[in-house]
């Protein structure tokens, strides 16, 4: 079923709240689609190196790597070191030698680089751009940051853009308060008041990054602009992965409505760990007959009722979500006795996500 | 393990789903029951602290819910020493730019905001509390919310804001005022991660967790013996049958969650308790003060 999902598409983004095996999924889906004959490459930014473990790989590092996966056609996987796609990114915007050592050993550079908040999804978003631009796979899976908002990452390129924007530059690079006037009344306070609640020291180290930094703002800014429209693109596909409980479900709605709201080609949803139902009536009276032993009889029958539970609480939280998602299809993975963390088990994934 | 809850702030960490929440306010319920003045706190805008408290009548239990973008205006207005002057800034448009551009800041700001809580006369007012504890952001297990000050006692070497850094960062660091609880479930992935996170914990910034929580342990209620006659079982109805397979699946689940429960205390520095799987979709305060009792006769 997520093949026709992903039918056509050059670019799959798993998203969702954190815990609901939005990692195992992606690697299962970008397995299940070169088991199909594509050349499929599966990105992470996640830092604890759970790909990684889902591919039965002791370590991926900024560059794909081909999984030995005996497949139709091909998987690959890389796991984003964001400080080196920050490097190599600086390296291609530089206009020359100079510029590009000053940047790289600018204090603010290295602390920004060196996965500040918000960095590491920006350069998900690059990598993807960059793979997608070569050119040399037919399908990108990317497995979206554990973010407790799970749509931040969206906004990431523009966030670091904005950092670097020119009219930024100009604020610290402008001599005197002649900058600050560009932006308004009222900015010369401000900018004293910044000078003696940050320390003047930030904004020298601030004031050299922007100024070696300048020639490469455009550059970004365009990376980021082209970025987006690679998301919005209908090439792309987001498949939104949740489990049923209440608060992942409850989220999943949430994102649901943002991904509409900003334009983005919504495909699915995948929901995880789902407890099977389990056969109506009372078996409470066979198991004694049949056991011969009402202890044992009795432990039986409270696990059967404990998986009951959580069956019916399943079955209504996913309708909550079938009804305020319209007509948008889901995928239901059974929860599995044993976690996913090889290719066997990633095998095991693909009857329900392809069946 | 009781020294945890002599610290002053307690940082309850790990990644999205495995249960933080729970864990921070069971463990406020011990802390209250030692008698101590407690306030949980819970960052941007997760509100199911609250709610999963309510109707529990503790006096010595807030609730706090820090808010980054307020937590910004706070601390200009205490850098100000002005609040009107801080609120024209804030709305300038100017400062939201900078600060919305520089990185970290929020982190900063939020750990800040924490730390401010945790200290005996807050700055910002309130009544002041023996213990602090926060259900900490999932984001890379929260490392970069403690990394923060640490990041920004470096950038700004000298002026205010380095000066605040390095007090929240030395406060942070200080294992007789900071502990940090890890909350993991008993999986392949989350224990690899925990261990991860411990080593990262300890490279970065010389931190080491006081304890690890492995939440959601299923009963092993089977033994081998039970297996086998639930295996020789024939002639069972269709219901019984899926009762059967039920407790097959369980048996084998628990089995595989405490190897790695196993896996987790070889691998990790930090002592490591368990705490039960509870079988109901809301978690009630029946279970809520289950948990804490289980997690009291741990500490």
């Amino acid at each position: 079923m997520i093949a026709d999902w992903l039918e056509r598409k050059e670019v799959c983004i798993c998203a969702g709240s954190g815990g609901v095996g939005k990692t195992t999924t992606s690697a299962a889906v970008a397995l299940g689609m070169a088991a199909r004959g594509k050349k499929v490459a599966v990105l992470t930014i996640d830092p604890a190196k759970r790909l990684a473990n889902s591919l039965g790989l002791p370590e991926l590092g900024n560059e794909e790597r081909l999984v030995k996966a005996d497949v139709e056609g091909e998987l690959w996987a890389m796991m984003l070191d964001p400080k080196r796609t920050f490097d190599e990114l600086v390296e291609w915007h530089a206009p020359d030698e100079r510029t590009r050592d000053a940047v790289l050993s600018n204090r603010i550079y290295q602390e920004l680089s060196n996965a500040v908040a918000g960095s590491q999804e920006y350069m998900a978003m690059e990598k993807l751009h960059e793979l997608h631009q070569e050119g040399r796979y037919d399908l990108l899976v990317l497995d979206t940051p554990p973010t407790r908002n799970a749509l931040d990452f969206l906004d990431a390129p523009k966030k670091l853009a904005t950092f670097i924007d020119s009219r930024t530059l100009q604020l610290f690079t402008t001599p005197g308060m002649l900058g600050l006037k560009v932006l308004g009344r009222g900015s010369g306070v401000a900018m004293s008041v910044l000078k003696r609640t940050t320390g003047i020291d930030l904004l020298d180290d601030l004031s050299s990054f922007f100024s070696s930094f300048g020639d490469m703002a455009e550059g970004f800014r365009e990376r980021a602009e082209s970025v987006n429209a690679l998301l919005a693109d209908s090439r792309s596909a987001f498949v939104l992965v949740t489990s049923p409980r209440a608060d992942a479900v409850e989220e999943a709605a949430w994102f649901h409505h943002r991904l509409l709201d900003a334009g983005l080609p919504f495909a699915g949803v995948v929901a995880n760990r789902v407890h099977p139902p389990a056969p109506r009536g009372n078996p409470a009276a066979d198991l004694e007959r049949l056991l011969g032993d009402d202890a044992l009889a009795g432990k039986v029958m409270r696990t059967f009722e404990e998986q009951r539970r959580l069956a019916a609480q399943d079955r209504s939280n996913l309708a909550d979500l079938r009804r305020r998602l319209g007509r948008k299809p889901m995928i239901e993975v059974p929860h599995l006795d044993d976690d996913i963390h090889d290719l066997d088990g990633l095998r095991r994934m693909d009857e329900y996500l392809f069946g | 393990m009781s020294s945890l809850l002599d610290k002053r702030l307690v940082l309850v960490t790990g990644k999205g789903g495995v249960g933080k929440t729970t864990v921070t306010a069971a463990l406020g319920l011990v802390a209250v029951r030692r008698g101590k003045r407690v306030v949980l706190c819970e960052v941007a805008e997760q509100t199911r602290l609250g709610g999963m408290l309510e109707p529990l009548p503790e006096e010595d239990l807030d609730v706090v819910s820090v808010d980054p973008e307020r937590a910004k205006r706070e601390w200009l207005s205490y850098q100000l020493k002005s609040r009107t002057l801080a609120g024209l800034l804030t709305a300038s448009g100017l400062f939201q730019y900078l600060t919305a551009a520089a990185p970290g800041l929020t982190e900063l700001v939020t750990m800040g905001k924490i730390w401010d809580l945790s200290q005996l006369s807050p700055r910002t007012g309130g009544p002041g509390y023996d213990l602090t504890i926060v259900d900490a952001p999932a984001t890379g297990h929260g490392l970069a919310m403690l990394r923060a000050p640490s990041t920004y006692a470096s950038i700004a070497r000298v002026g205010p804001v380095g000066r605040h850094a390095e007090r929240i960062d030395s406060f942070i660091r200080d294992p007789a005022l900071t502990g940090v609880l890890t909350v993991a479930l008993p999986e392949e992935m989350p224990v690899n991660e925990t261990v991860e996170f411990e080593r990262a914990l300890q490279r970065e910034l010389n931190i080491s967790i006081d304890l690890i929580v492995v939440n959601a342990l299923h009963p092993s209620r089977f033994d081998k013996d039970d297996m086998r006659r639930l295996d020789d079982t024939e002639g069972a109805g269709k219901v019984a049958r899926a009762a059967i397979e039920a407790a097959r699946s369980e048996h084998r689940r628990a089995h595989a969650e405490r190897l790695q429960v196993r896996r987790l205390r070889r691998a990790a520095s930090a002592p490591v308790h368990t705490l039960p799987r509870v079988f109901e979709p809301e978690l009630g305060h029946e279970h809520l003060e289950r948990l804490s009792a289980e997690l009291e006769r741990r500490l």
